[in-house]
C-alpha cells in the first residue's frame, strides 16, 4: 500500500519555493512600507505624489486600527512596517502607549502641524482633521434653537434626536474629550440627556443618521463633516443645513484627526521620516483637502471649496492625546448610560 | 504503512488548536476592570441578545431549508430544475451586505417606507421595525438557510423516495412518511446544516453591525477596538470557542446513536407530480424567498454599480482583484477538501471516541469571529518568522526579514483552519453513506488501500467533495479579516475593496466590487451543483 502523500509534497516543495524566492528577492533600501487603516483611495494619491518627488516607493497594506495594531505588536523587532496611519487619534495613543512607535524630532512637523494635533511625545501626529458637528433638518429646526453638544441632552430635543451608534470611534472620541473637558460625572449626565432624547434606535453609520434626519424621523444629529459633504453633493436638495456647536461659550467643535507615526522597529526611518514631512507639506495637506472633504491640519491651506463656504469655525484645542487617554473610560460610560 | 493515516485527524486538529490555544491562552491574562464593567453593564443583554438570535436563526434555516430541500428533492413541478441550484445562490451574497440592502429598502428612509407614507398619508407607525431582532433573524436566515437546504437535500435525494414508499406500503400517510421516515433519517445531516448555521451566527460580526444589533461578537470587538483589551477579547472568545464545542459533543453524542446506509441511485423513485393548486403554493414559497434572498439585494447592488461605475471603475485594477480572488479560494478550496476527505477517511477507517474528538476539533475554526482567529493565526506564525530570521541571521549572517509571513501559503493554510468546518459537513456525510458492507464486498474482491479508495471511496464521495469545495470557495471569496491581515502587499482581492469602500460608509461604491464577488461565486455554485446532480 502506497501513502497517498503527494499534496505534502506539494506543500512543501512550493512553501520552499517561497521561501526561496524571498530570501533570494532583492531588498530595495529607497521604501516605505505603510500600514495603513486609512483606506487605499484616500492616502494613495499622496503616495503617488511622494514617489514621484523623491523616487522613494512607497509600499502598503490596509485593515482596521486593532488588527494592525496587534499585526504590530505580534510582529516586534521584525516587522517590515516603517509607518502607521490610522483614521482617529485614540489608536495612535494605543499604539503609542503600547511601545510600537518612535518619536521623530522635526521642525517641519512642528511647524506645519498645530500642537493640540499632535503627541506631546512626538510618536504620532494629525495629518487631516476630522471635524464632528450638528447636522439638523432646516424645515424643522431654527438653527438659532442649537448651541452646544451639551445641549443636546436638553429635554426640549426629546425624541428628536438621532445619534450614530457608540461602538464608532468618531462618538467615542468625541465622549472622551467632553470627560476631558467637564469630569466622568457631567459627562455621564449629558450622554445619558441623549440617550433619553433619541428618536430612534441608534444608527450604524453616521449617512443614514443624516437620512433619518432629511426624512424627518428626528431634527439633528452629530456626523463629521465629510459625510455631510458627500451626501449634499450626491443630493443638494435635501432639507440639511451644517453648524458649529460650542462656538461662543463653549469649547469649540470637537475634531479628530486621521494621523500617522514613525514605528519603533522601522528599518527605514530616514525615508520614513521624509515621507512624514511630506504629507504635512503644502502639495500632500492640498491633496487631503480634496480627496475627501476634510480639513488640512497644516493651518496654511484652505479647505475644499464646498467645505470653505460651510464657514469658519473654533476647534476644540484640548490636545487629542486625551481622546485616546480616556477613550476606554468614555466607552464604559456610554454603556453605563445606554447608549448602544 | 497506511496506519500512519491515523496521525492525519490529529495534525489538523493541532493544526486548529494552535490558534485556538493563543486565544485560550488569554483566559489567564488579566484584564483589569472590563470583566467587572461589562457583567454590570452589558453582559446580560449580549446574552439575551445573542440567544435569541442563534435560536431564530437556527430555527428559520432549519424551517427554510428542510423545507426548500424536500419540495425540490421529492416533487416534480415547473421550474424545479432551475430552483434546485438557484436556492443556493444567496450563498454567494455576504450576509452583511444581504442587511445593508435590505435596511436600505425597509428602514424608515428606504423607498418602501417613503412610498407608503406618501400614498398612504400617514405616519406608518404600524409598520414593524425592521432595525430590531426579528429584523436581523430574517436577514440571517435568508443568508444562510442554503447550508441547512444543501446538506438536508443531500439526505433527501440519498435516502431514494424508496424509503418514503416503503413508509406507504405500510399505510402511512406521505405527510406522515416525512415526519416518521424521511426526516429522521434526514436528521444527522440537518444537524450538520443548522450547526454550520449556528457557528456563522455566532462569530458573525458584519451583519449585527450594520442592524447595531450587540451580541457576543460585539462585546469582543469592543474589547478589542474600543477599550484596547485584546485579552479580555480573547477571553470572551475563548467563553465563545467553548460553548460551540459544546455544542459539537452533544451534536455528536445525539448523532452517533445512528447509522444510516443509503439506496443506490438507479434506486431512485419517480418523483411525485404535485397537483396544480399545490404547485402554485409550492412555486410562490419557493419564488418569495429565492427573491428576498438573492434577487432583490442583487438588483439593488446592480443599480448602486451602476450608478457608481463612471466614479470608480479600473477594469485592470479590478481583473486583477478579481483573479487573486479566484484563486485563492480555488486554492484554498482544493486543500481544505483534500485535508478533509483524508481526516474523514482516516477517522473512519480507524474508529473510536478520541478520533471522532480529533476530527471534530479540526471543524472548531469556524466558530471563532473570523479577526480573532486571523490574531490566533498571526501571533504564532509571527514569533515562528522571528526565530527563523534570527537563525538565519546567526548562521548566515543574512539579514532575511519576515520568511514566512507574506506569503500565499499562509494565507491557504488560515482559510484551511477556518474553513475545515464547511467541508466537513458534506464530505463527512457522504462517507456515512459507505455502508460496512460496500467495504467487505469490495475487500472480498480483493481491493485493497489506494485502489479501494479510489474505486469505491471517491466515486461515492464525489458529490460531498464537490459540495464542500463550493463551499468553501465562497466562504473563502467573502472572507475579510484573516484576508485583510495576511494578504501579501499589492494582493488585494474583491474582498478588501468591499472592506475598503464600506469602512468609511460608501455602500453604493462598494457594490462593483461586491456584484463581482458575488458573479464570481456563482461560478463554483453551477459548476460544482451540477455535478451533484444526477
Amino acid at each position: 500500500m502506497r501513502i497517498p502523500s503527494f499534496n505534502f509534497h506539494i506543500i512543501i516543495t512550493s512553501f520552499l519555493i517561497s521561501l526561496f524566492v524571498f530570501i533570494s528577492g532583492p531588498v530595495n533600501a529607497e521604501q516605505v512600507v505603510v500600514y495603513s487603516a486609512r483606506i487605499e483611495q484616500l492616502i494613495k494619491p499622496m503616495f503617488d505624489a511622494f514617489t514621484q518627488n523623491t523616487g522613494i516607493k512607497v509600499k502598503y497594506t490596509t485593515d482596521k486600527e486593532g488588527a494592525l495594531l496587534a499585526r504590530l505588536k505580534a510582529e516586534g523587532k521584525n516587522t517590515p512596517a516603517d509607518m502607521l496611519i490610522t483614521a482617529d487619534a485614540g489608536n495612535l495613543w494605543a499604539a503609542a502607549q503600547t511601545g510600537l512607535l518612535r518619536p521623530v524630532e522635526s521642525q517641519v512637523l512642528k511647524s506645519n502641524i498645530p500642537e493640540h494635533l499632535r503627541d506631546p511625545n512626538n510618536e504620532w501626529f494629525g495629518l487631516s482633521i476630522r471635524a464632528r458637528t450638528i447636522i439638523y433638518n432646516t424645515n424643522k429646526v431654527d438653527p438659532t434653537d442649537l448651541s452646544t453638544y451639551e445641549d443636546l441632552a436638553d429635554s426640549k430635543w426629546k425624541n428628536r434626536l438621532c445619534l450614530r451608534t457608540s461602538k464608532k470611534v468618531y462618538n467615542q472620541s468625541l465622549v472622551a474629550m467632553m470627560i476631558a473637558e467637564h469630569g466622568e460625572a457631567k459627562t455621564e449626565e449629558i450622554v445619558k440627556g441623549w440617550v433619553s432624547n433619541l428618536a430612534t434606535d441608534p444608527l450604524s453609520d453616521d449617512t443614514r443618521a443624516m437620512e433619518f434626519v432629511a426624512a424627518g424621523k428626528c431634527d439633528v444629529t452629530i456626523v463629521n463633516t465629510y459625510y455631510y459633504g458627500r451626501l449634499i453633493q450626491k443630493d443638494p436638495n435635501l432639507p440639511l443645513g451644517i453648524f458649529w456647536p460650542n462656538q461662543r461659550n463653549g469649547s469649540g467643535v470637537h475634531v479628530n484627526i486621521s494621523g500617522a507615526g514613525l514605528t519603533r522597529y522601522s528599518k527605514n526611518p530616514q525615508a520614513a521620516e521624509q515621507l512624514l514631512e511630506f504629507l504635512s507639506s503644502i502639495q500632500a495637506q492640498k491633496l487631503f483637502a480634496d480627496v475627501n472633504m476634510e480639513y488640512p491640519v497644516n493651518p496654511n491651506i484652505l479647505p475644499d471649496p464646498i467645505v470653505a463656504d460651510w464657514g469658519r469655525f473654533i476647534q476644540n484645542n484640548i490636545n487629542l492625546a486625551k481622546a485616546g487617554e480616556l477613550q476606554a473610560q468614555a466607552v464604559k460610560l456610554m454603556d453605563r448610560a445606554g447608549y448602544q | 504503512m497506511i496506519a500512519s493515516w491515523r496521525l492525519i485527524p490529529f495534525l489538523a486538529a493541532t493544526l486548529v488548536m494552535i490558534p485556538v490555544g493563543v486565544v485560550v491562552s488569554s483566559l489567564f491574562a488579566p484584564a483589569g476592570d472590563i470583566w467587572l464593567h461589562l457583567v454590570e453593564n452589558t453582559l446580560p443583554l449580549l446574552l439575551a441578545n445573542t440567544f435569541w438570535l442563534a435560536l431564530g436563526v437556527m430555527l428559520g434555516t432549519g424551517l427554510l431549508g428542510v423545507s426548500l430541500a424536500w419540495f425540490t428533492a421529492v416533487y416534480e413541478f415547473p421550474g424545479r430544475r432551475f430552483f434546485t441550484w438557484a436556492l443556493l445562490l444567496p450563498l454567494a451574497i455576504p450576509a452583511y451586505v444581504t442587511a445593508f440592502v435590505a435596511l436600505g429598502l425597509f428602514d424608515f428612509t428606504g423607498p418602501v417606507q417613503t412610498t407608503l407614507r406618501t400614498w398612504l398619508d400617514s405616519d406608518l407607525l404600524w409598520f414593524p421595525d425592521v432595525r430590531s431582532r426579528m429584523g436581523v433573524i430574517i436577514v440571517m436566515t435568508l443568508a444562510f438557510y442554503p447550508y441547512v437546504y444543501l446538506l438536508a437535500r443531500n439526505a433527501f435525494l440519498s435516502q431514494g423516495k424508496r424509503s418514503l414508499e416503503v413508509a406507504q406500503s405500510l399505510g402511512f400517510t406521505r405527510r406522515a412518511g416525512f415526519y416518521k421516515v424521511a426526516l429522521p433519517m434526514a436528521r444527522p445531516w440537518i444537524a450538520g446544516g443548522i450547526m454550520l448555521v449556528l457557528m456563522e451566527t455566532l462569530a458573525d460580526f458584519g451583519t449585527v453591525a450594520v442592524f447595531n444589533y450587540d451580541t457576543f461578537t460585539t462585546a469582543i470587538y469592543k474589547a478589542w477596538f474600543s477599550l484596547f483589551s485584546l485579552s479580555a477579547a480573547s477571553q470572551l472568545a475563548s467563553l465563545l470557542i467553548i460553548i460551540v464545542f459544546i455544542l459539537i459533543v452533544l451534536e455528536q453524542q445525539f448523532r452517533a446513536r445512528m447509522r444510516y446506509a443509503e439506496t443506490k441511485k438507479s434506486q431512485r423513485a419517480n418523483r411525485i407530480q404535485l397537483s396544480r393548486h399545490h404547485q402554485y403554493l409550492v412555486i410562490s414559497f419557493i419564488i418569495t424567498v429565492w427573491f428576498f434572498a438573492f434577487l432583490l439585494p442583487l438588483i439593488q447592488l446592480v443599480h448602486w454599480a451602476i450608478q457608481s461605475m463612471t466614479a470608480d471603475f479600473d477594469l485592470q485594477r479590478y481583473l486583477e482583484f478579481l483573479w487573486h480572488s479566484i484563486s485563492l479560494a480555488g486554492l484554498a478550496a482544493l486543500i481544505t477538501c483534500i485535508a478533509v476527505t483524508m481526516i474523514v477517511y482516516s477517522a473512519r477507517r480507524f474508529p473510536g471516541k478520541t478520533m471522532q474528538f480529533a476530527m471534530r476539533t479540526a471543524t472548531i475554526g469556524y466558530a471563532l469571529p473570523g479577526a480573532v482567529l486571523a490574531i490566533g493565526i498571526f501571533v504564532p506564525l509571527a514569533w515562528l518568522d522571528g526565530q527563523l530570521s534570527d537563525l538565519i541571521l546567526q548562521l548566515f549572517q543574512i539579514e532575511t526579514g519576515l520568511l514566512i509571513q507574506g506569503t500565499i501559503i499562509i494565507m491557504l493554510l488560515a482559510y484551511m483552519i477556518r474553513f475545515m468546518a464547511v467541508s466537513h459537513y458534506p464530505i463527512h456525510g457522504a462517507m456515512e453513506r459507505i455502508t460496512p458492507s460496500i467495504e467487505e464486498a469490495a475487500m472480498g474482491m480483493g481491493m485493497h488501500g489506494w485502489h479501494m479508495i479510489r474505486k469505491i471511496h471517491l466515486p461515492i464521495l464525489r458529490s460531498g467533495i464537490f459540495t464542500g469545495a463550493a463551499l468553501v470557495f465562497v466562504d473563502v471569496m467573502k472572507e475579510m479579516p484573516i484576508t485583510l491581515m495576511t494578504r501579501p502587499f499589492g494582493w488585494d482581492t474583491l474582498a478588501v475593496r468591499v472592506f475598503e469602500m464600506t469602512s468609511e460608509g460608501e455602500w453604493e461604491q462598494a457594490a462593483i466590487p461586491a456584484v463581482t464577488l458575488i458573479m464570481a461565486g456563482l461560478l463554483p455554485i453551477l459548476f460544482f451543483m451540477r455535478k451533484t446532480e444526477d
